[in-house]
């Protein structure tokens, strides 16, 4: 009934489909089995794409290829560069999406995508020979051959809902939950653990009084996150968010279902993420805090469905309900399903090597929640990078791994592996060390050329990026010749507030001063103006940040090399670690487990210092 | 053998723990001569008849004098480090202890090891091979946490917790500036401005106080340079002798750091001062420096920390003496002017003096007059009247230069503060400070801004 695959792509969420996508892209033939063909690409939790740092991998994950971009422009219903206000490091895209239209657009792509097949069934076990992956069983009994095997479990695995006193189990809510894989990995050898996250009421957005609300729209601009032309919706068409505010009297109700928690009730053993908290965490932790924000997100065009964000919580549902009712604006509120907590197994990362395949087994892959983390963005851009390197497994090619000064995809592989985690991990810009290299406007001109020799970036990606770079000089080098005068200038600098100029000078030396901005420039210098007219405001842009900020973007650039002459100094597989006496015992541990490459993946081991490392560099003949 | 080829056959001694006022000192002895000399000075046991590796308690003994209650840890050829005979001798960590000690072994012919000696005859002897050589070298000098910790325990006073306080500033700051950037949806309160200048400006002075206190640690630790210059008739062998015969006891003659000078050590009030180049006073009958401006004599004055120029008041116009001092201060010497011979006669010439200088004092070597005078104003001069005992000093040369680096990177946040760049820009100058000050105490993860973080506001819609 089935052919032999070369990548099997086990759960169609945002890590299985990019995986999915990735590897039949670049010429793998794919298998892509769910347990539910109506639910691929689900945004389980919020409506949204992006945010701070993960507006940022989306546009890593729309540079390298992958589909998540391009399918977030189609499905967006309002669109913010967050962080406008702050250096462009900081500026970060995030959508509002229409949660159906998102995953019909996935599924419409892949059904697109040639060598993508689905098949719909639970997949109960692995097909391990060798410890080689080297297919799957389902719940049927099927037993399907490939070359690798990609697993991204999400919630499913052994997946325990809880709301209030309730439990029982289920992958998301109405879904079963898978079992299975996880007693046969823990048989071969594998440590698995639990984790816990949860998710707010959905509420019928005809039941809100919105005048009671904060109203909060969209940009005036709609940037969004493909670098491909993708249509974007028209500003004037987004749909609005809205603000408002737990009070006491919100907290007091739901103190009193405190007593049938689940949480602090003991009866959720998995930790939860700090900075996503219940809200009845929220209330316990900071209880002198008077109110909490909600946003309330409309979940599409055509829906009167509402997600409360900011109230996700496993109460007893007629807790939640009472105490909604005290939110301004929803007095007359009816709930469509209550919140609820999620437990799951995961497989701490620290387990994987750089390409995401299992340093136990080989040609098996894992990528999403299954290795600990959280978020959309997160899984989607692990979903690539395992699908990637699944095809490159199968062709018996190199793994194709991303440095942490080349991207957040890196920065999230390297800390997974290297330092595991014990929450659900998300990405925030604080954990790049290069955040001022790592920005939203230029993840093409650092992944398309590496994506496109790999074969996964099309022609037309790269042809875009070598425009788009070449249109970055020309400007550049525009710049540092085209001399302003000072009557030309003047006005405008006196109007911002900015020293007048007392003799001509150049353009780019100008765009330095704090406040200065070019397209501001252009507009007062109507002859620059003219001399850029033919280069895309894109471009314009682009140029302007690295003439702005180069003296930052060059400081992060040297600490980058210095940084890689660490990450050039591969340390042998057969390094016997035992022969070195003079480590401490933890790094010792450490090093004979994790296995690092190279001393610079050796020194970000958590629990390794810096002598540990001198050691080693001093065994390899430095 | 390959020590008698390499002219290795020598036994060596030094001090194995970081120099400096700790609860115990480790003093090692290496070498064939180990066990003849040791047991001259443990008297309660014979060391020769005890096993190797097994450990002994008792007194060291000079003849009748006690120097220490010491604890003896014995190693037989080849079972040690070096694969010699190895005595490890923990004593009273006060460096006037050790100095005892060492001084009591050396005068038994045992030589005072070069630096990385002792590693390098476990290297001739087989027992490491060169990478485990170097590494160790590489550890002696390296940021380990325990090299970290040991030698914050050499430390005077709270470093680590100054250190800490800072760590802890740095990284509320940090994480403050972390917040407004990826938690600047939240409904959170962000610190304004104010509160991170101030919060900087904390920072700065604390970071600035460890950094003055190094000069005056690093004298801790090293002992104070002292000259004393004159002409050849001006008493300068009375004065040493007179310095020196109050402290017999706990006067020694060891060779110093810099081993091709002799030195004479004297400790007051627990501050080591070295009297520099007394072998010229003691040897030669006629001195180092006839007059102010020999370039030599300046040379020699530069390397003190403190230089006494000593003259016979009877023979000196306040003129002349107006005209050394005004060299010497040219010069940027940190002198004294010590007016010798000094009796009921030259009470007059006295008071024309003193009402001329301010950095005079009076004595008579002869007498022992005024001799602690001089003592008392060695002592004012090291610590300034300025630090009083209880305050952090900061000793180690690396936590010196880090902190160094740590006021650089906090006068660019500062910078940046004052020009009001964007805080992901700052944070770049923030990062700088967090890597120099985690040089010392451990590395600053993002790790621990996230904690603050979380710990401190209400994150998460």
């Amino acid at each position: 009934m089935f052919p032999e695959y070369d990548v099997i792509v086990v759960g169609a969420g945002h890590a299985g489909c990019e995986a999915a996508a990735a590897a039949a892209n670049l010429g793998s033939k794919v298998l892509l089995v769910t347990m539910n063909m109506q639910t691929i690409a689900q945004m389980s939790c919020n409506p949204a794409m992006g945010g701070i740092a993960k507006g940022q991998i989306v546009r890593e994950i729309d540079a390298l290829g992958g589909y998540s971009g391009i399918v977030s422009d189609l499905s967006t219903i309002q669109f913010r560069m967050l962080n406008r206000s702050k250096g462009p490091a900081m500026w970060s895209p995030r959508a509002q999406n229409d949660r159906m239209l998102f995953a019909a657009k996935w599924r419409e792509m892949l059904e697109q995508t040639p060598n993508v097949d689905f098949y719909q069934d639970m997949v109960k076990s692995l097909i391990i020979k060798n410890n080689q992956a080297c297919g799957v069983v389902t719940g049927l009994g099927h037993e399907i051959k490939s070359k690798s095997v990609v697993v991204t479990s999400g919630t499913f695995l052994n997946g325990i809902i809880h709301i209030g006193e309730k439990q029982f189990g289920g992958g998301r809510v109405a879904e079963k939950a898978a079992t299975g894989i996880t007693e046969q990995l823990v048989e071969l050898g594998f440590e698995s653990d639990r984790l816990k996250t949860g998710t707010p009421p959905r509420v019928d957005g005809r039941s809100l009084d919105y005048s009671k609300m904060e109203e909060q729209k969209g940009d005036d601009e709609i940037v969004g996150f493909s670098y491909t032309d993708t249509p974007r919706i028209k500003a004037a068409e987004q749909r609005s968010c809205f603000v408002t505010y737990t009070s006491q009297e919100v907290h007091d109700i739901l103190k009193t279902g405190f007593d049938r928690s689940p949480m602090f009730q003991g009866r959720i053993e998995g930790r939860g993420p700090r900075y996503c908290p219940s809200i009845e965490d929220k209330i316990n932790r900071f209880a002198d805090r008077e109110r909490h924000q909600l946003f309330v997100e409309p979940e599409g065009w055509n829906t009167v469905e509402i997600y409360v964000n900011g109230f996700s919580t496993s109460l007893p549902e007629d807790v939640q309900y009472e105490a909604l009712r005290k939110v301004p604006g929803f007095e007359q509120v009816r709930i469509f399903r209550p919140g609820y907590a999620i437990e799951y197994d995961f497989f701490p990362p620290t387990q994987l090597k750089y390409s995401l395949e299992t340093k136990l087994i080989a040609n098996l892959f894992f990528a999403g929640q299954i290795n600990g983390t959280t978020g959309y963005e997160e899984a989607a851009c692990q979903g690539l990078m395992a699908g990637i390197n699944a095809h490159q497994k199968s062709r018996s090619l190199e793994p194709f791994v991303l440095q942490r000064s080349e991207a957040y995809i890196g920065v999230l592989i390297d800390d997974l592996i290297n330092k595991g985690t014990d929450e659900p991990y998300r990405m925030f810009t604080s954990r790049a060390e290069f955040r001022t290299l790592l920005r939203q406007d230029n993840a093409d001109l650092r992944l398309t050329e590496l994506s496109y020799r790999l074969g996964l970036a099309s022609q037309e990606r790269m042809d875009k990026v070598i425009e788009k770079r070449n249109a970055v000089e020309s400007i550049k080098k525009e710049l540092a010749q085209f001399s302003v005068e000072c009557a030309e200038a003047n006005p405008y600098l006196e109007s911002i507030g900015s020293a007048t100029m007392l003799e001509k000078q150049k353009a780019g030396k100008i765009i330095l001063r704090p406040n200065v901005d070019l397209p501001s420039l252009m507009q007062a210098v109507p002859r620059l103006a003219e001399t850029l007219s033919h280069f895309s405001a894109e471009s314009i842009e682009q140029a302007e940040i690295q003439v702005k900020y180069e003296r930052y973007i060059e400081k992060e650039q040297e600490v980058a090399e210095r940084m890689s002459q660490l990450e050039n100094l591969v340390i042998p597989d057969s390094f016997d670690y035992d022969k070195v006496s003079a480590l401490s015992n933890e790094a010792l541990q450490k090093f004979k487990r994790i296995k690092p490459h190279t001393l610079g993946q050796a020194s970000r081991i958590s629990g390794v210092n810096p002598s540990d490392v001198q050691i080693l560099m001093v065994y390899m003949g430095r | 053998m390959s020590g008698q080829l390499m002219g290795w056959d020598d036994t060596i001694v030094a001090l194995a723990t970081p120099p400096g006022i700790g609860a115990i000192g480790v003093i090692r002895v290496s070498g064939k001569k180990t066990f003849d000399v040791m047991n001259e000075l443990f008297p309660s046991k014979d060391l020769h008849q005890q096993a190797t590796h097994t450990i002994h308690v008792g007194f060291l003994k000079e003849g009748e004098q006690v120097l220490d209650e010491v604890v003896l840890s014995l190693f037989r050829n080849p079972k040690s480090y070096t694969g010699e005979d190895v005595i490890e001798i923990s004593c009273h960590g006060s460096p006037f202890i050790q100095q005892q000690v060492m001084a009591a072994i050396t005068s038994r012919g045992v030589r005072l090891a070069k630096p990385g000696e002792f590693t390098q005859r476990a290297f001739l002897n087989g027992k490491l091979d060169l990478a485990q050589a170097e590494a160790v070298a590489d550890l002696i000098a390296s940021n380990t946490a325990a090299s970290q910790k040991a030698a914050m325990h050499t430390m005077r006073g709270g470093f680590s917790n100054d250190l800490q306080a800072l760590r802890e500033q740095l990284i509320s700051f940090s994480a403050m500036i972390e917040l407004e950037l990826d938690f600047s949806q939240e409904d959170v309160e962000f610190a304004d401005r104010t509160a991170l200048n101030n919060l900087i400006h904390t920072l700065s002075m604390a970071t600035h106080r460890l950094l003055h206190s190094f000069r005056l640690g690093n004298v801790i630790k090293n002992g104070v340079q002292v000259a004393i210059i004159g002409k050849p008739n001006a008493g300068k062998s009375t004065l040493l002798n007179a310095l020196l015969n109050e402290n017999r006891a706990i006067v020694s003659d060891i060779a110093g750091t810099t081993r091709d000078t002799v030195e004479e050590v004297l400790n007051i009030d627990g501050i080591l001062f070295r009297l520099i180049d007394t072998a010229g006073i003691r040897e030669h009958t006629q001195d180092l420096v006839e007059s102010i401006g020999i370039e030599k004599s300046l040379e020699k004055m530069r390397a003190a920390d403190i230089v006494l120029y000593l003259f016979d008041i009877n023979e000196i116009t306040p003129e002349q003496l107006q005209q050394i001092s005004g060299d010497l201060t040219r010069e940027d010497i940190n002198h004294l002017l010590v007016a010798n011979k000094c009796d009921l006669q030259s009470e007059a010439l006295q008071q024309q003096f003193s009402a001329l200088f301010s950095n005079i004092i009076f004595i008579a070597a002869r007498d022992n007059r005024g001799i602690d005078l001089v003592k008392q104003e060695l002592v004012a001069r090291t610590i300034g009247g300025q630090v009083n005992t209880e305050s952090t000093i900061v000793t180690n040369a690396r936590h010196y230069d880090a902190l160094l680096k740590l006021a650089g990177a906090l006068d660019d946040v500062q910078l940046g503060l004052d020009q009001k760049v964007p805080g992901d820009l700052l944070a770049l100058d923030i990062r700088q400070a967090l890597h120099y000050l985690g040089t010392i105490t451990g590395q600053i993860t993002n790790e621990d801004q996230l904690d603050f973080i979380f710990s401190k506001f209400c994150i998460g819609k």
